[in-house]
């Protein structure tokens, strides 16, 4: 009984998380006519955001291109075949790894220094300010970071395809014999083989970006705006937004690639 | 201008206002004290409309505070001042940002004015020399200084003071009461403020209630008070007090 009574309790609280998420969300799209005025802030964040996280998105993309190149390469050389691997790191990067990458990464720098700032203005009366000068919390601290992050998720997003595509074609060379014109060739060819402006992979991969970008801004804001209790629920609110913004983006990755490979074809 | 009656609130477990009812005639300052956990802070937060009774009547200007719509609250807002325990300052906008937020926000000024009624109110209130310094590298005082000065800005009918002078030394609480005083007699700004100090009290009081198990146990004017017989009162505003 006392279990169900816990499980119970626990559904609540995840409901009712979910739903203040979700009505976070929904508020935030009907203030976006208020962006030109919040411009100057909103490019601040972004700029903010991209600076903070630019250094770490670069090195794991490098790295996990590299990882990427070396074990595909090794299966590959058995069935002796590598010069498809050009492609296939290409391919996975940008429609999968770098907006992974980038979203992981966002969420542990810049979601969880949202969460932090905004949690820390809540519990110090900061956020009942604006509500008694009749200023919209959501409009003036919420929707700002949101377009903030929408704009900087893809945008570190190519970077982190090219720069982890990059690391692929220094292994692929150095270790599995294929040359970086080869390599290079066909990565190229993978991406502007399609009819369309830009292949599916990659505006599959930076849709994926968006989405990561509102969801890390969305979970963190609101993480930050039920924090309470002082230091302590501060540091829940991070945690809190780190952990919901890493299953967010895992979710919505999955969902995302399901509906454009299988259900949209 | 403030009028509550029977207001009862149950936050979680704990009841917290359990018929409170009082009055603050226009032009006046209402002081509030009691023990702490006795809903004092939350019976300004009914007022401003963060939190809606359980039952019971609000009213500000004869207007239902409870059952006032979105547009209608944020209209009472912008005629209400609310000053926080610390302030609570913005912390990445300066002094003077911080001030001018409310009418940046609202757009009633155009700038040059806007910039010249920041800095009447920064010079009311003594903080005009440091109108471009940030919160994190001014002190507790001038931080409830500027956090008077932001609430004063819109040139409000009301003032919600939340324990004005908490944490402060002797001379920069007796600046604040005399600051409040000052706003009430020059502007004519009616108050409603939250204390456990006797000097604020009796400086800036012209009526005191005490409030107890979650209504007024005994009230009256400062003369009343000061020399009442309830143990509260004697606890409160004694000579021992403060």
């Amino acid at each position: 009984m006392n279990v169900l009574a816990i499980v119970g309790s626990n559904l609540v609280t995840r409901v009712n998380d979910a739903g203040y998420v979700m009505d976070l969300l929904l508020r935030t799209a009907m203030a976006v006519r208020y962006v030109p005025r919040r411009l100057r802030f909103t490019l601040d964040m972004a700029f903010n955001a991209g600076v903070r996280a630019l250094p770490v998105t670069m090195v794991v993309a490098a790295f996990a291109g590299a990882i990427l190149a070396m074990q595909t390469g090794i299966e590959l050389r058995r069935f002796g075949d590598t010069t498809v691997l050009g492609t296939i790191t290409a391919l996975s990067m940008c429609r999968e790894m770098g907006p992974f990458i980038t979203g992981v990464i966002l969420a542990a720098t810049v979601g969880s220094s949202m969460a932090a700032e905004i949690g820390t203005m809540k519990v110090s009366d900061e956020v009942a300010v604006l509500e008694v000068m009749s200023v919209d919390p959501v409009n003036y601290l919420v929707l700002p970071r949101v377009i903030a992050l929408a704009i900087m998720c893809p945008t570190l997003t190519v970077l982190s395809n090219l720069i982890g595509i990059y690391g692929g074609s220094v292994i692929a060379e150095n270790n599995l014999a294929v040359s970086n014109e080869l390599f290079w060739n066909s990565a190229r060819e993978a991406l502007t083989s399609s009819g369309t402006l830009l292949p599916k992979e990659v505006y599959v991969g930076l849709l994926k970006a968006l989405l990561f970008g509102i969801a890390i801004a969305i979970v963190s804001c609101a993480a930050g705006l039920r924090a309470s209790g002082g230091a302590l629920g501060v540091g829940l609110a991070v945690q809190t937004a780190v952990r919901n913004s890493v299953i967010l983006i895992i979710v919505l990755g999955f969902i995302v690639t399901w509906f454009f490979y299988f259900l949209a074809g | 201008m403030i009028a509550l009656r029977d207001v009862f609130k149950r936050l979680g477990d704990r009841q917290i206002l359990a018929g409170l009812s009082l009055n603050v005639p226009k032009g006046t300052n209402f002081v509030l004290m009691g023990p702490s956990g006795t809903g004092k802070s939350v019976t300004l937060k009914h007022v401003i409309g963060i939190l809606k009774p359980d039952s019971g009547s609000v009213r500000v200007d004869g207007q239902e505070v409870p059952t006032m719509d979105h547009d209608q609250l944020m209209a009472l807002r912008r005629r209400m001042g609310y000053l926080f325990q610390n302030g609570a300052l913005i912390n990445w906008l300066s002094v003077e940002d911080n001030v001018a937020l409310p009418l940046k926000e609202h757009g009633r000024l155009p700038k040059g004015e806007l910039q010249d009624r920041v800095m009447e109110v920064l010079r009311l209130v003594g903080m005009d020399h440091a109108a471009k310094q940030f919160p994190p590298s001014i002190s507790g005082g001038m931080k409830l200084r500027a956090g008077l000065a932001r609430a004063l800005v819109t040139k409000p009918e009301c003032v919600l003071y939340d324990e004005p002078n908490a944490g402060l030394d002797p001379i920069i609480s007796q600046q604040i009461h005399e600051l409040i005083k000052e706003v009430r007699d020059t502007l004519g700004v009616t108050g409603l403020i939250v204390t456990h100090s006797r000097a604020c009290a009796t400086i800036c009081g012209d009526h005191i209630g005490i409030l107890e198990h979650g209504k007024l146990a005994v009230e009256g004017t400062v003369d009343e008070m000061v020399h009442s017989e309830h143990p509260l009162a004697k606890a409160f505003l004694g000579g021992g007090a403060d």
